[in-house]
């Protein structure tokens, strides 16, 4: 430390070895130090070499670009499956091509592979295996089975109420029948008290609906 | 993300594609199996297309196509590989045939080694050597029922049934189960055989040239592939076995062949004097040299002819210090002190520290340069990959910039070559033609990257060249260390 610093105003620093078998004879300025990383792209000292022409070279670059072009059609090159868009299209129907799932049609020779590759690919557009979908499928008609029982019933209740039975999925329907169950219970509460008393119930406000409302501003702060 | 599923398919598509050896643990342990990437084959891509042309230019557009298949798809039967290209260059079986069983003959295609269920779980080595196996090249008797394209001019009734039947029962051919792939290591013997002929036709004469490729023929079946230098051939044997285009005289033969040993390139030698003189071709010799010039050249082209003149007496001389490089090469001593730093800052060349004193005084040491051949080729075989990484990322980006263009100018094309297809008249095509018209600045651009992507990959090729240059001198030199 204490020689660094001394040779600062003497002149050039001193070291272990002679600077003189390095080439750097006295009195010769270095080189400027680097301040900042390297370029990017150095400056080139010399051109490179043209390429090599010929029937050969070109015959070989036909060759490469053909190659090229045939792996893409090759049951090896899988393509990402087509995202899924939002919402279903009417013009999704015609543009089936694609396929929407990282699945490929091809079955190689499993002798030559390790047993554990070998899985059925399930698809819902596929036939797939006998045993999964049978016992889906059987679930699945049970459920609707009693789903249409409970729903004949509801609706022999309510003929006024309009409910969109018909056209919605098996979680709407379940929403919805509860949804009923609870204006059922309603309308039949205010039905009993009327036959009571001659006031109409509706008018009267008990004051249980006050708070029912800033259940939804739990997370807000009250002021 | 990739699901679990598309992992398993990937890895599926890759093993059967043999691009991957799979390591198994055998049965009894019932351990996971395990996977491995062979870099590889993986890293032999790149020389493809010279493979396919190789073929092409031995044997005939046939065998061509038939690498190209087996290229393209890892293994094969023999049947599939013969029927598809029959298809496609509308022959019939049996010249499709024929064409394989040369190139099964010749070694340059090989059945794929039984994948055995109980290998040995701790090596994890590959497979055995396919030599072993003693059926590697027997070419399996099929009957294949000749489908040339001449089929239509049969009966469509006829060819309905036909089709029928074929979709109901699934064809046998007699050879399912037997796998065919392309011996990679018979295709490298070829390449390293050429380099040395052309190399010997440049510098001498294409006499000479002949003469060697002679040598190099007759000795491919007796010479095991590491070998240093090929069996002993006698001038009787060579002048027997010359080709007839080049007709000399036994003298003017000893006289070549003198010259061949007295060049410094030193790839014949002669090892006897029984049968009128026995001559080797020194293969190891030879890609050392070879793979030397490729140095030399290299240095030239970066660093000036005066650079490549100080990297050469390295060579030749082994260890010098500085001063006596200068006094050699009768460079002024600023200069050359330049070009050894920076050919020292680029690890073609290294420092050889020789302490006179037992302290290593760095006043009292000598400092020798000296070039390291081999470790010099790894460095530049390294940057022969980077340059192939760079080459490929910037044609990839260059695709990727420009899709849009490419795709409309493909999208022109197919409408164009449909309405050609349907028949259209040639005033609709050329209403069509205007309709389409591409603005100038798109063509001119599309040429431009048609050019560029041209240049990138003919790159590629010379670029592959090199690496594999460098690569057998680097695998001869390592396995003949042994």
């Amino acid at each position: 430390m204490a020689g660094r610093g001394g040779g600062r105003g003497r002149g050039r620093t001193n070291m272990t070895f002679n600077l003189e078998d390095l080439g750097i004879g006295r009195g010769e300025a270095l080189p400027p130090t680097a301040v900042k990383p390297t370029p990017l792209f150095p400056p080139m000292t010399a051109q490179a070499v043209p390429l090599q022409t010929g029937e050969e070279v070109e015959y070989m670059l036909a060759l490469k670009q053909e190659l090229r072009a045939a792996c893409k059609t090759l049951p090896f090159y899988i393509r990402r499956a087509a995202p899924r868009k939002d919402v279903v299209r009417y013009s999704d129907k015609y543009h089936k091509g694609e396929p929407r799932d990282n699945t490929i049609e091809w079955s190689p020779d499993w002798s030559r592979l390790p047993k554990e590759l070998c899985i059925k690919v399930r698809k819902s557009q596929r036939k797939g295996p006998v045993c999964p979908p049978q016992v889906k499928a059987v679930k699945k008609s049970i459920m609707e089975k009693e789903e249409v029982l409970s729903k004949l019933e509801t609706l022999e209740k309510k003929e006024e109420m309009a409910v969109n039975s018909g056209d919605e999925d098996e979680e709407e329907k379940k929403k919805t029948n509860e949804e009923e169950e609870q204006v059922e219970e309603e309308e039949l509460d205010e039905e009993d008290l009327e036959e009571e008393t001659d006031y109409i119930m509706s008018y009267f406000d008990n004051g249980e609906d006050f708070d029912i409302d800033s259940d939804d501003n739990i997370d807000e702060a009250v002021y | 993300m990739l699901r679990q599923l598309h992992w398993e398919l990937l890895i599926w598509l890759w093993l059967s594609h043999s691009d991957i050896a799979v390591c198994r643990f055998s049965t009894g342990c019932k351990g996971p199996v395990k996977y491995q990437a062979v870099g590889e084959r993986i890293l032999r891509i790149p020389h493809y297309p010279r493979y396919i042309y190789t073929a092409k230019t031995l044997y005939g557009d046939t065998a061509k196509r038939i690498i190209e298949e087996l290229l393209l798809r890892g293994h094969m039967t023999m049947s599939s590989t013969v029927k598809t290209v029959a298809n496609h260059l509308s022959l019939n079986m049996e010249e499709g045939k024929s064409s394989f069983s040369k190139l099964v003959d010749t070694y340059f295609l090989q059945c794929c080694p039984p994948v055995s269920a109980s290998t040995p779980a701790t090596t994890g080595a590959p497979e055995s050597a396919p030599e072993s196996f003693p059926d590697y090249y027997k070419v399996p008797t099929v009957g294949l029922i000749s489908r040339g394209k001449r089929r239509r001019s049969s009966d469509d009734g006829d060819e309905q049934r036909n089709r029928k039947k074929a979709r109901v029962e699934t064809e046998t051919h007699g050879d399912e189960g037997i796998y065919w792939q392309v011996n990679f290591e018979r295709f490298h013997l070829h390449f390293r055989d050429q380099a040395i002929i052309s190399a010997v036709a440049s510098k001498l004469d294409q006499t000479s040239s002949e003469i060697v490729r002679t040598m190099l023929t007759m000795s491919t079946v007796t010479t095991p592939p590491t070998a240093i230098c090929t069996q002993n051939l006698s001038t009787n044997q060579i002048f027997r076995s010359l080709p007839s285009n080049c007709s000399i005289s036994r003298p003017i033969l000893d006289e070549y062949l003198s010259l061949l040993v007295d060049d410094p390139m030193e790839f014949v030698g002669k090892s006897g004097d029984s049968g009128g003189g026995m001559y080797v071709i020194n293969l190891h010799r030879a890609l050392a040299n070879l793979a030397r010039a490729t140095l030399e050249s290299v240095v030239q082209e970066r660093f000036g002819s005066r650079s490549a003149q100080i990297f050469r007496l390295l060579l030749q001389k082994r260890h010098l210090e500085q001063k006596q490089v200068e006094d050699i090469v009768m460079i002024a001593a600023k200069e050359a002190k330049d070009m050894l730093y920076t050919l020292l800052a680029e690890d073609l060349v290294q420092l050889q520290e020789i302490p006179k004193t037992p302290e290593h005084n760095p006043s009292r040491t000598f400092y020798l340069y000296t070039v390291n051949q081999l470790s010099t080729a790894r460095i530049l075989l390294q940057h022969c990959y980077k340059t192939m990484a760079s080459l490929i990322d910037r044609r990839l980006f260059e695709t990727e910039e420009n899709k849009r263009l490419l795709e409309k100018s493909q999208r022109n094309e197919a409408i164009l070559a449909s309405l050609q297809a349907i028949g259209a008249g040639d005033e609709q095509l050329q209403q069509v033609k205007e309709m389409i018209t591409q603005l100038e600045q798109h063509l001119e651009a599309l040429r431009h990257l048609r050019h560029h992507i041209n240049k990138l990959d003919s790159t590629e090729n010379q670029v592959a060249e090199t690496i594999f240059l460098l690569e057998s001198y680097i695998n001869s030199t390592t396995t003949a260390a042994h």
